[in-house]
């Protein structure tokens, strides 16, 4: 199940770079760098959650942490308490961009999710259902490259969820679609949450989409990252910052905190 | 149909022209026919070799060594391209020794295969397969390391085996790079195959070059430049067709 607790998690990078820079301290060799420090966080099982900081500051690091790509250098991450510690399909991670595999077609590759059922025919209809979830019919064979970026982004999202997954981890998918677009894939997310409720971990930088989507709003900040704000935030959908003001509220708290002194 | 395809008219338009300038050239060159004979005499000379069947068997023995030598250096080149892609060690100990085998010429290794391999076919196969093998096994490496780790990490994500991440992730990822290297090698496989069959064989297109020189018949020398040539220009355009193939060229848009 997708109920995830971090416990005092660190992780540091190794300065690998050959000359020192500036003279005082700044760039020593084979330096620690902290990246992100002293994460304690909770998400319960279905949540929605919102990830949001400025870039550069270990959002996506923290994802891969938690994904399983990548080792903290201290503290743990526990999935329904046990350590995770490798990738697998429980967990789905979607790409910011080209994660599909560009040598298969949209078919191909949402099979990847099920290539082991052993049911012919209901395997063909869980990819149609998968596809159709996402309103690809009619370019199950087209490839990658001949779909708009909204309908990729669209194709990785039904071949995650097809996997059946506890957990999806999406690294700033709505970034680069055009902001039609945008909206129309943040209400599929959302609709798509609501009905299958699983545990989502979204990076996004966009506070708007927080604010709207997250059931929890977890901002990382400072340098290295630590957690500036956990909150959940318990809107009915559809939900409008304009109308609701303890949205509109938190809003503007969210924009002075990230360094925008007036929320426009 | 044929003839309304444009690079088809442009390139027979071409290979008019060159006609026109051979011609013109040979004739107001002031050497004997003996020296620089025009286009006529060596198309006479061509329909007679093909007549008495001398060039189909030259041909054939050239295409032979260029096959078995050329299919030598993908079944060895294109996995161990893949390994040395794929595993960082084994490329730190690999590269050197093939960095420094590489830039030796397969001609200067004629006086030792034939040493090794004595008169025959096996000498030029050699030769051919080390003109091959190298630019085959780089650009496989290279082809491998330039994968986008991201595919790694859906291979992993998603599970797969290390079969499936063979099949599904490195094969189809290297195969336009390895395309394109196969149509590169062949070229330079065709050159050398020439090269090799003045010294060391009894046959091939090569052989009929030099024993005409020797027989100071240019025009047959003349022929075999032509063919050569023509079949070159048959394997490049066969390698061509197998870019255009789908799966080949999912990194290009459209596959067009």
């Amino acid at each position: 199940m997708g109920h995830i607790v971090i416990n005092n998690l660190n992780k540091e990078f190794i300065e690998r770079r050959q000359n020192q820079r500036g003279k005082n301290g700044a760039g020593q060799l084979n330096q620690a760098i902290p990246v992100l420090e002293d994460i304690n966080l909770e998400f319960q099982e279905g949540e929605m959650v919102c990830v949001l900081g400025p870039s550069g500051c270990g959002k996506s690091t923290l994802m891969r942490i938690i994904a399983g790509f990548d080792r903290p250098s201290s503290g743990q991450v526990l999935q329904d308490g046990k350590e995770l510690s490798s990738p697998s399909p429980d967990n789905i991670f979607v790409y910011q961009h080209n994660g599909l595999l560009p040598w298969m077609t949209v078919w191909q590759n949402v099979e990847l999710g099920v290539r082991h059922t052993e049911d012919l025919t209901q395997k063909e209809e869980t990819i149609q259902e998968y596809i159709d979830m996402v309103e690809l019919e009619g370019f199950e064979h087209h490839y990658p490259h001949q779909l708009s970026g909204g309908m990729q982004r669209r194709a990785e999202l039904a071949r995650a969820l097809v996997v059946n997954p506890e957990m999806l981890i999406m690294d700033e998918p709505f970034s680069g679609l055009d902001f039609l677009t945008h909206m129309k894939m943040r209400e599929e997310v959302v609709n798509m949450h609501l009905f299958l409720e699983k545990t989502i971990l979204l990076v996004t930088h966009n506070i708007d989409d927080a604010l709207i989507m997250g059931d929890r709003v977890v901002i990382l900040g400072d340098r290295p990252a630590r957690v500036k704000l956990d909150r959940k935030l318990d809107f009915p959908h559809p939900r409008d910052p304009k109308t609701a003001p303890e949205l509109q509220e938190l809003r503007e708290e969210i924009f002075f905190m990230l360094g925008v002194s007036y929320a426009v | 149909m044929k003839f309304k395809n444009p690079a088809f008219v442009h390139a027979v338009f071409a290979f008019l022209i060159s006609l026109l300038v051979w011609e013109l050239t040979a004739r107001f060159s002031g050497w004997s026919e003996q020296v620089f004979p025009g286009p006529l005499p060596v198309l006479l000379s061509l329909v007679e070799l093909t007549a008495n069947g001398t060039l189909v068997k030259h041909a054939v023995a050239s295409l032979f060594r260029v096959t078995a030598g050329f299919y030598l250096a993908m079944v060895l080149g294109i996995p161990l391209g893949m390994v040395l892609g794929r595993s960082t060690p084994l490329r730190l100990l690999g590269n050197p020794i093939i960095h420094f085998l590489r830039p030796i010429s397969p001609l200067a290794w004629i006086p030792l295969s034939m040493l090794w391999f004595g008169i025959g076919d096996l000498p030029a196969i050699f030769l051919i397969f080390l003109s091959s093998f190298f630019p085959l096994l780089v650009a496989t490496t290279i082809a491998v390391r330039s994968i986008n780790p991201i595919y790694f990490q859906v291979a992993t994500n998603f599970n797969f085996s290390r079969f499936e991440t063979f099949t599904k992730i490195m094969v189809p990822a290297t195969i336009p790079a390895i395309v394109t290297a196969l149509r590169l090698s062949i070229t330079i496989a065709w050159l050398v195959v020439v090269a090799a069959e003045m010294i060391a064989v009894q046959s091939g297109l090569g052989y009929l070059i030099l024993d005409s020189r020797n027989a100071l018949r240019m025009d047959y020398v003349m022929v075999g430049m032509v063919v050569i040539g023509v079949i070159g220009l048959l394997l490049d355009y066969i390698m061509q067709q197998l870019m255009k193939i789908e799966s080949t060229s999912w990194g290009t848009l459209g596959g067009k």
